[in-house]
């Protein structure tokens, strides 16, 4: 009691300072963290993109965005990553409707929600192999099709061009949407469907005009994150594509590592410099969906 | 960032490596810190003592040598039992820019790269990183394939060629023969070339059969697109896994590089295209900031005698002081023979063409092919 009692009287003054400094201290592992892997690079990034050879203020490397093949790069880029988050969003959010409509705790939902936590994250060189093991030349499916179905076991090339990758992005772009859709679905109270009926609503008529604008900021800041997750993406292409680095983090991998056009890692630095201001965009309209979001959601 | 995590791994690496590597490097006492300045065997006082003082050393860094290009492989373990140094082999499959940026990143460190093997781009962009070391049989070697200071020197090549599956494929006499039928989805192409200097002389060579020059590499493009659009063309970057799995029926690539998978798959032949006649060198080079000075020389020492030279050729490639060795009949006349006929005047293009090409590629390629 005593200890209590001594302990109850000191704490008000001690207990503001310790609060004010601890967080801080537990923060800062994250904090460098950041400023060395996140913050550095970045600031180095945009310096670079400006300075000239010699160390000067250059528009030139920026300037070079400008060629046909940077711009090009640029629209395939935007393409894949458009083309895979709409996808990605339509698939997967009809898959966390199906999941959040299942009981909480069925078997279905734990398993579909745990597997989605995986893939999500499987990208990269394994994803790649995956498909060219499955769909590639001598692939699996590409063999019976050619045993079956008499299709040529050798003559289609499209997964190793942009087609290929909209559809191996698209892989890990569902499971990503459902993860981080279901608990905008999951917000949908079952009072508002009861309120809606309530007043005479007709099925068709609750979603239209109740659920669907609720979702709509969720699911469209949900399909911003899946746009800027593919369009920052390298592994996988890097590993699938080997001809004509025709989506912009594959045209930065060249002209950093070229041997045969020399020079260019100013144009490395101007294409870098080109993601980071598209990402940063995409994640500010992100940011503000999920705000609109938020509301709904508390 | 990149530079960061590079050195921190081989801090970490070099922290766990033994510990008599850097104990060496530390005391330079009298054959460590001569043998970085060192410009030809006399400077060690012979033979005997730049081995001794490789030896010393203990261990060799080498970068981007596949052990199925030119024989590396087998050059490697060769020149480790002769010497008992250690090879330490970082990057097999990497490009020659990398092996730069490894020199630039690693700089410094008992992990940097002792010496290169570069394309003829990047190796004349970056002669002020190479230590001029003549080998002892450095007049053996023809003037236009060395440095006059032996800043580098050529140490082996060949000639753009098809390799293809005689059991798969028609045999290929001419370029335009890949357009048919016969080969829908079967030709691929050693690499990107905007990136990989044996995939850009692979276009080099589809130019020249088709009217180019080493100053238009336009018809080379054109030949790669009709080839694309003709759904020939493979975007494969092809390896010995392919090819032995039948993925790649048709490669096209350096010689040597070809020829290196008939002994793997007995109907793989090789053919250099009559009229297409493109040849290429490598350039070798010691990094004037090599951690290990003697052993890099002595790697040099051994890649330009008799034995070194002789291996390569038993890899397919034609070894720079082929014709020297032709005359003193100390080469493997069987494996001589054996290379691919070449008829035709060979084109070498040389830097400036290359740059040229290289920029009209840089904006072209990928609308031909992507």
């Amino acid at each position: 009691m005593d200890a209590i009692a001594a302990a109850s009287t000191t704490a008000p003054r001690a207990r503001p300072r310790r609060t004010s400094v601890a967080p801080w201290l537990g923060l800062l592992p994250f904090l460098l963290y950041v400023t060395i892997f996140l913050v550095w690079p970045t600031l180095s990034v945009v310096s670079g993109a400006f300075r000239s050879e010699d160390g000067g203020f250059t528009l030139e490397r920026v300037r070079a965005l400008t060629d046909e093949t940077a711009l090009r790069a640029l629209r395939q880029s935007l393409y894949l990553s458009f083309s895979s988050a709409a996808l990605g969003a339509v698939l997967g959010a009809l898959l966390a409707y199906l999941i959040v409509t299942a009981p909480p705790n069925s078997l279905m939902r734990r398993t579909v929600t745990a597997v989605c936590g995986v893939l999500a994250q499987f990208g990269g060189v394994t994803l790649a192999f995956a498909w060219l093991a499955t769909l590639g030349f001598n692939g699996l499916l590409t063999n019976l099709f050619a045993d079956v179905l008499g299709t040529s076991g050798t003559g289609s090339t499209w997964l190793y061009e942009l087609p290929g990758l909209i559809l191996v992005y698209t892989y890990f772009q569902i499971p990503l949407m459902v993860i981080v859709f279901m608990p905008a679905l999951e917000g949908l109270r079952p009072q508002w469907r009861e309120a809606a009926v309530n007043l005479g609503a007709s099925t068709f008529q609750y979603w239209i005009k109740v659920a669907l604008p609720l979702l709509r900021p969720a699911f469209l800041g949900s399909a911003l994150l899946l746009f800027a997750n593919a369009f920052a993406a390298y592994a996988t292409a890097a590993a699938l594509i080997s001809q004509g680095s025709f989506i912009t983090p594959l045209l930065i991998r060249t002209s950093l590592t070229s041997e045969v056009v020399l020079g260019q890692k100013g144009l490395g630095f101007a294409l870098a410099l080109q993601m980071v201001v598209v990402v940063a965009i995409v994640m500010t309209a992100y940011a503000l969906m999920l705000r609109r979001t938020a509301r709904w959601l508390r | 960032m990149v530079t960061l995590a590079a050195m921190s791994a081989a801090a970490a690496l070099t922290a766990c490596g033994p510990p008599s590597d850097s104990g060496d490097d530390n005391s330079s006492s009298g054959g460590g810190t001569d043998a970085k300045t060192a410009t030809s065997v006399d400077d060690f006082g012979g033979m005997d003592a730049l081995v001794k003082a490789a030896q010393k050393e203990g261990t060799l860094n080498v970068i981007a040598l596949p052990p199925d290009w030119a024989n590396y492989g087998a050059i490697i373990d060769a020149f480790s039992k002769k010497y008992g140094i250690k090879v330490q082999s970082d990057q097999p499959d990497a490009a020659s820019q990398d092996e730069i940026n490894a020199a630039d990143q690693l700089k410094g460190t008992d992990r940097a790269p002792d010496v290169f093997d570069l394309g003829q781009s990047v190796a004349l962009a970056n002669t002020d990183k190479y230590a001029p070391y003549k080998v002892a049989t450095f007049d053996d070697i023809p003037d236009q394939f060395k440095d006059p200071d032996g800043t580098w020197v050529n140490d082996y090549g060949g000639y753009m060629s098809v390799g293809y599956d005689s059991d798969k494929v028609p045999d290929v006499a001419a370029l335009d023969a890949l357009l048919g039928p016969d080969f829908k989805g079967k030709v691929a192409l050693n690499g990107d070339p905007t990136q990989a200097g044996a995939a850009f002389s692979g276009v080099v060579m589809a130019s020249i059969a088709n009217g180019g020059s080493a100053d238009d590499i336009a018809p080379g493009v054109d030949y790669f697109k009709k080839l694309k659009d003709a759904g020939n063309f493979l975007p494969v970057d092809p390896t010995a896994a392919t090819i032995e799995s039948g993925q790649t029926p048709v490669v096209i690539d350096w010689d040597y590089l070809n020829a290196a998978e008939t002994a793997k798959l007995p109907s793989w032949k090789v053919v250099v295209p009559e009229g297409a006649v493109v040849a290429g060198y490598y350039f070798q080079a010691i990094n004037n900031d090599a951690p290990h000075p003697a052993a890099a020389r002595l790697w040099e020492e051994y890649l330009y005698s008799d034995e070194g030279q002789n291996l390569w050729l038993a890899g397919g490639a034609r070894p720079v002081r082929a014709d020297a060795m032709v005359a003193a009949g100390t080469i493997d006349q069987s494996k001589y023979d054996a290379l691919p006929t070449v008829t035709g005047t060979p084109v070498i293009p040389t830097n400036e063409q290359t740059e040229k090409m290289a920029a009209y590629l840089a904006a072209n390629w990928a609308k031909a092919v992507g």
